[in-house]
Order: structure tokens, then C-alpha cells, then sequence
């Protein structure tokens, strides 16, 4: 029984090990694929950093990533004030008119495809901007709709970090006879900053990397970096395009992973001490 | 207790409204107000202009208003075998991912619920970090590792397996390769939330009662790990059934899907009318999986 038992976990183990080289197989392909010297990617030839040099000096490239960065900068920042007020009512507010709504629409867009946000998206801003002359189709829209998406993940993080924060602290201040807003600025937003770093930096990288909603929503000027990936990744592989993802990589993958790091042994640190 | 009521019923006149109208208004006027608008446009005609279609109110000089509503659109799609198609084959690939998620999923997941409680959260982070990174990035890795020349025919051609290349790129196969990929996070992490909580002395005294140990996760393991197989695959087909990039990087050029059928539609023959009608088609679809996985992540909070 128990060699069975040991049996049937060895199983576990191989599977999970496979899972993992799946999972990994595609990221460790690119990044070494991006140092072969051969234009025919998966023929390998010689080291060589020669597509990182060419990366340099393609203006398209770099113009998009600009935009991509300046976009992400304001969507992150805006996802994580929505996200923070969006995961606080959820939590903290059980009960008001509306409350089944309001955690349907923040919640739906973690599912919703996102061909039909983008869709409905533009056609809501070509609406507005029929009747209200704002807004045009540019950096803004785009920040608008990545808000609007980006919001969600926000606020899953926020929520699990303020179920974990003991409210006999913030009843404690409000005993002491500080107003709900003192309380909320003084003792539970410093009390989340992990969650409001990790939620920042998961907005952040899901704005750097979405291209669905972003090709409906911008604007003629407005090409974000995920666009001209796409655009040349269609006609194939393209070395300098793994290249590019290779930093990529590096960036989101070292950015995010601090914040998944501080959020995933946040509970197993709290548990050993 | 009572500090929670508190919080959450002050006094009124207090700024509670103030602070659940900002984020009530931006998703009612970026979020639902949108759906409407795609109802809207799907019920009109496309036209040559711009935006490129004729409105649904028209003011006469009279001064009354009438209401032109078309319902073609949704003839059209109906009554189109290539709508239909594509309809049809984004639920076979979303049903399919879901059930190989799950299969796959399922195992990985139990295997890290029934590890040492000091290395779970590392293995769930080796889960999730590709999720962090760069989804095109990662769907396109599969163009180099699948292609003809590509990573595994090389290495199974090199070993002398195999002495053409297997064409496992632009079909079905790899559409499949690609949503799995994709998707598979979302499988295993409700599914390790539910199996996480499950109480292994239930296990053990079905052991003691003599059960083998592949009856026992039959009558114990596998009912209560339900609600998160549900959770699992609703999280997976919702937003599988329209996906765009992985058919269009990796199914090849003939790939009818309900996202690229629509993304044509929108950006190619700019017939947004009809775009809107294959978004609301989608929509309708996946209300029912909608409100299913509401009412899941519901009952989830108020455990």
C-alpha cells in the first residue's frame, strides 16, 4: 500500500515536471534563439548579439516602445487607484445597491475576451466623440480602455491582502476617534503597499502587453509596440523580434516576478514566524 | 464584528456614496454602456462614411423622430455557413481546451496541494510566472518550436524518429497547443485553491475503512475539488471562445473563429454593423457561463 502510494506520487512528480518544461520550453527557446547569428532563427549558426544591435537602430521599434511605456506608465497608475477603491468597497463595503452590479463589471473583464471589450470600446468612443466631440482616438483611449481591463487584477490582489489585514486595527483607530478617511489613508493603505506594489507592477505589464483591445482602440498616431510585434510576427519568425522579446523578458519577467515573489511567500513567511 | 458594519453602513451623509460612485460610474460608462452601444450598432446598416454606419435615429424635417432598426445582420449571420463555422469551431476549441486543461491541470494541482507545505508557494509561482510575462511573446515562441524546421522536428529528425518533418504547425493540433499553453494557468490555480482546503482526515478515515486509495479520491477528492473543476474551466472557455491571437499566430490562414471572423470583419472589410453582430452572438453565448462563474466566485467569498 504504501510502495503504491509512492508510486502514484512519483507519477505526480514526473507530470508536474513536465508541466513545468511546457510551460518554460517557449521562453527559454526565444531568449536562446536570440543569440543566433543565423536569419533563419531555428537553424542554429553561431553567437552572436548582432539582432540586439540591429534592434537599436529600428526607429519603428523604439518609437512604439515609447508609446507602449508611456501608456503603461498611466494605465498601471490609474488601474491602481481604481483597483485599490474597487477592491476596498468590495471588501469593506458588504453591503449597498448595486453591490452584485458593481462586482460583475470590475470583475468581468479577468474573462471577458477581449475582442468584444475591444469592440465595444471603440464603438463607445466613436459614439462619444460623435456626440461629445471627446474623445479622439489616441494615447488616451488607449489608457482609458487598458484601465478598464487592468482594474480587475488590481483589485484581486488588493482584496486578498485586506482580508488578511486584521480590521481590529483600523477599529481601534476609530475608536480613538479618527474619521473613515484618516483611517483609510493612515492605517490600512500602508498596511497594502505589498499589494499596492505587486498590483502596479501586474497592471503595468498587462498594459505593456496587450493587443487586442489596444489595435480597436487607438488611434491613427498612436502604434504601441505589441502592434508592430504582431505586425511582423505574422510574416513569421523574425530575429529581431526574438531578440526584442528577450528583453521583454527580462524586464516584465523581473519586474512582475518581484512583485509574485513578495505576494506567494508573503503567507508561507507569515506562517513560519 | 461590529467595526466591520461600521465601516461598512457609516452614518449617513458620510462619504461611503462619494467613494463607490467614482469606480460605479467609470465601469457603467467604459463597461456596460459599451454593450449597449455594440446592440446598437449591430442593429444598423453599414454605410460609406464616417463611422461607417447609417444612424438608428433619423430627425425629419417634420421634427419627428423614427427609428430604423435592421435585424439583417443577424439574418445574415445566421443564414452564412462560414458564420456558422466559425461559431461552431470556437466552441469545439474552447470545450477542448477547457477539457484538456482540466486533465492535465488536475494532477499538477494536486500534486502541489499535497506537497510540503513549505515549497507550495514557490511551485504555485513557477505556475503563474509565465502568465507575467508577455502572452504574444510566448504564443509566437510556438511559431519557431513547432514549425518544419523548428525546434522538435529538428531534435526528433536528429534522433532519426521521424525523417520528414510532421506538419504540427497552422492546424488544428497547434491551435490546441497554443490554448492549452495559454490557458493552463487558469486551471490549476482554482483547482489548487479548492484542494488546498480539502481535509485530509477525511482521506485517512476512508483509508481506515479500507478504501484504496484511487476509490477514496473517487467518493472524496474528486467531489470536493467540484466547485473548483467548474471554476477552472469556466475561467478557461469564457475567454478561450474568443481568442484571437493564438488562431491567427498559430492556426494558419484558413482558421475560422468567432475572433478572427470578427477581427476581418472590423479591420478588413470595415463592416462594423456586422462586427457588432458576431460580438453580440459571443456575448449572448457566454452570459450563461458568466453568470455561473458570478455565482461561483459568490459563494467562494461568502465561505
Amino acid at each position: 500500500m504504501i510502495g503504491k502510494a509512492l508510486q502514484g506520487r512519483g507519477v505526480l512528480r514526473v507530470m508536474m515536471v513536465l508541466v513545468m518544461v511546457f510551460l518554460y520550453a517557449p521562453i527559454v527557446s526565444i531568449v536562446v534563439y536570440s543569440f543566433n547569428e543565423s536569419q533563419l532563427v531555428t537553424v542554429w549558426s553561431h553567437f552572436s548579439t548582432k539582432w540586439y544591435v540591429a534592434l537599436l537602430h529600428d526607429d519603428q521599434i523604439l518609437d512604439a516602445a515609447r508609446i507602449s511605456l508611456e501608456v503603461a506608465l498611466s494605465a498601471a497608475s490609474g488601474s491602481l487607484v481604481m483597483g485599490t477603491l474597487a477592491g476596498y468597497i468590495l471588501t469593506r463595503f458588504t453591503r449597498f445597491k448595486g453591490r452584485t452590479l458593481f462586482s460583475g463589471m470590475v470583475m468581468a473583464p479577468l474573462v471577458m475576451p477581449e475582442i468584444i471589450m475591444g469592440i465595444s470600446l471603440l464603438l463607445l468612443f466613436v459614439g462619444m466623440e460623435q456626440i461629445f466631440g471627446w474623445p479622439e482616438r489616441d494615447l488616451q483611449t488607449i489608457v482609458i480602455a487598458h484601465i478598464t481591463f487592468s482594474t480587475a487584477f488590481v483589485a484581486v490582489v488588493v482584496q486578498s491582502r485586506l482580508r488578511d489585514i486584521d480590521v481590529s486595527v483600523e477599529e481601534a483607530a476609530m475608536d480613538l476617534g479618527a474619521r473613515p478617511v484618516d483611517v483609510f489613508f493612515l492605517v490600512t493603505l500602508p498596511l497594502m503597499v505589498p499589494a499596492l506594489v505587486s498590483g502596479w507592477l501586474l497592471a503595468f505589464s498587462l498594459s505593456l502587453d496587450d493587443l487586442v483591445i489596444t489595435a480597436f482602440v487607438s488611434g491613427p498616431g498612436s502604434t504601441t509596440l505589441p502592434m508592430v510585434i504582431f505586425s511582423k510576427v505574422r510574416l513569421g519568425l523574425n530575429p529581431e523580434i526574438n531578440a526584442l522579446a528577450t528583453l521583454i523578458i527580462l524586464l516584465v519577467g523581473l519586474a512582475s516576478g518581484i512583485g509574485a515573489f513578495k505576494t506567494a511567500f508573503k503567507p508561507a513567511a507569515k506562517a513560519a514566524g | 464584528m461590529k467595526a466591520v458594519r461600521f465601516l461598512g453602513m457609516p452614518k449617513p451623509g458620510q462619504g461611503r456614496g462619494w467613494v463607490i460612485s467614482g469606480p460605479f460610474l467609470w465601469f457603467l460608462v467604459f463597461f456596460l454602456v459599451p454593450f449597449l452601444v455594440v446592440v446598437k450598432i449591430s442593429l444598423s446598416t453599414a454605410e460609406i462614411a464616417i463611422p461607417p454606419y447609417a444612424p438608428l435615429f433619423t430627425l425629419s424635417d417634420d421634427g419627428t423622430i423614427s427609428l430604423a432598426l435592421h435585424l439583417g445582420n443577424f439574418q445574415y449571420i445566421f443564414s452564412d455557413p462560414e458564420y456558422v463555422l466559425a461559431y461552431l469551431s470556437s466552441l469545439r476549441y474552447a470545450a477542448g481546451t477547457a477539457l484538456i486543461t482540466l486533465l492535465i491541470g488536475y494532477p499538477v494541482a494536486y500534486g502541489i496541494a499535497t506537497s510540503r507545505p513549505g515549497i507550495r508557494p514557490a511551485l504555485l509561482m513557477l505556475v503563474v510566472m509565465p502568465f507575467w510575462t508577455s502572452f504574444l511573446i510566448r504564443v509566437y515562441a510556438w511559431i519557431g518550436i513547432l514549425k518544419p524546421n523548428g525546434l522538435i522536428n529538428n531534435f526528433l529528425m536528429w534522433l532519426g524518429v521521424i525523417h520528414q518533418p510532421l506538419e504540427i504547425l497552422n492546424n488544428q493540433f497547434s491551435i490546441f497547443v497554443g490554448m492549452v499553453y495559454a490557458y493552463l494557468p487558469f486551471m490549476i490555480l482554482p483547482l489548487y485553491a479548492c484542494l488546498e482546503k480539502l481535509d485530509h482526515s477525511l482521506l485517512e478515515a476512508a483509508s481506515d475503512l479500507g478504501a484504496r486509495p484511487f476509490r477514496a479520491f473517487l467518493s472524496i477528492t474528486l467531489p470536493l475539488s467540484l466547485p473548483g473543476i467548474i471554476a477552472g474551466s469556466l475561467l478557461v472557455f469564457i475567454p478561450a471562445v474568443g481568442e484571437y491571437i493564438i488562431p491567427t499566430l498559430l492556426g494558419g490562414p484558413s482558421t475560422l473563429t468567432i475572433g478572427t471572423v470578427l477581427w476581418n470583419e472590423f479591420f478588413n472589410n470595415h463592416d462594423w454593423p456586422v462586427a457588432s453582430t458576431v460580438a453580440v452572438a459571443l456575448i449572448v453565448l457566454l452570459v450563461g457561463p458568466l453568470m455561473l462563474l458570478q455565482h461561483f466566485q459568490a459563494k467562494e467569498e461568502t465561505r
